[in-house]
């Protein structure tokens, strides 16, 4: 069960691999240590969130602001956690831990999907444990390939270019209704204007405006 | 507050999150609020980066041509909406950026 958790994974780490390459590149450019650096990817563990923190580390916002910031980002976890919760409530309260380590987005895709056509077996939790190595591995060492090759790539590259890119590539597809849209324009043109913020409080502010605007339009149609 | 104590919160909370529904399955439930407001958060995070990332290049507004982010980050969006694939609209977005920079 452990390995068909692994294959289940395969396809989405080749799509992995790259994002992991692209973080440590970028937060060695944001000038965290090779250490640090690979070690938010163990800590933290969370693709976005990660590329996030870095760029605000880069801009010496204070630490409350970072770390809030990495808790929104990150929220869609809670439901991730409600939605594979009834599949593993018989677990040993070590495996709940270890699965809720290893629960990532791309965890998360392939297990789901398992359970949804499989139902719970006896073996099931090997399946979700297999799926979370394979991309836990393969996130630990594509950051750690990113961070030795970052420091050897030049300004004039503009590698800092690749995180609006990799932000534009996941948003483009998930704007599939007006109020998406709307939230996403306006949080985008409420980052403009509190840009000027202190604690580089703006983009949380920025982020919380364009959320209520989509929730609000969402109420209303 | 050190880097690594940053990441030992964020880390922390990020778990506490992931941990929250499987640790206390069937005590409480997503509020339908939380619920809702969810699939906002990742076009608003994201959207809040790429803005000004694009259109403040030296920290002020540039709407022009001379802006070389954002005819580049045009060319993003354009391959975005065609492949929604994502190495490719990295990749046709960074090789327009250096195109145009080496051109201009």
């Amino acid at each position: 069960m452990l390995w068909a958790g692994v294959r289940a994974e395969a396809p989405i780490l080749v799509g992995v691999f790259p994002f992991g390459l692209i973080y440590g590149a970028l937060a060695r450019n944001a000038g965290l240590a090779p250490l640090p650096a690979q070690m938010m990817s163990s800590i933290v563990f969370a693709g976005s969130s990660q590329f996030v923190a870095a760029k605000l580390i880069a801009e010496a916002a204070p630490g409350a602001v970072i770390v809030l910031t990495i808790v929104v980002v990150n929220l869609r976890h809670l439901l991730y956690s409600a939605s594979v919760a009834e599949y593993v409530r018989d677990l040993p309260l070590r495996w709940k831990v270890a699965l809720s380590y290893l629960l990532t987005d791309e965890a998360y895709a392939a297990t789901i999907v398992h359970y949804e056509l499989d139902g719970v077996k006896p073996e099931s939790h090997w399946f979700f444990l297999g799926a979370g190595l394979a991309l836990w591995l393969t996130w630990q060492v594509s950051s750690a390939l990113g961070i030795f090759a970052g420091a050897a790539i030049p300004p004039s590259w503009r590698l800092d270019f690749a995180l609006p890119l990799t932000f534009i590539a996941m948003v483009v597809p998930t704007l599939l209704d007006f109020p998406v849209v709307a939230a996403a324009a306006t949080a985008g043109v409420a980052a403009l204007l509190a840009y000027g913020l202190p604690y580089k409080l703006g983009l949380i502010a920025a982020a919380l405006v364009g959320i209520a605007v989509g929730m609000i339009l969402e109420t209303r149609q | 507050m050190s880097v690594w104590t940053i990441f030992l919160i964020g880390g922390l909370l990020t778990f506490a999150m992931r941990f929250s529904f499987i640790y206390a399955f069937g005590r409480f439930r997503v509020p339908p609020a939380l619920h809702r407001a969810l699939r906002f958060v990742p076009p608003a995070v994201l959207s809040a980066i790429v803005f000004p990332a694009v259109l403040m290049p030296d920290d002020r507004l540039a709407f022009g041509l001379g802006n070389h982010r954002l005819l580049a980050a045009a060319v993003a969006v354009l391959v975005a909406l065609r492949t929604r694939k994502t190495l490719p609209t990295i990749v046709a977005g960074m090789a327009a950026l250096l195109l145009l920079q080496a051109a201009f």
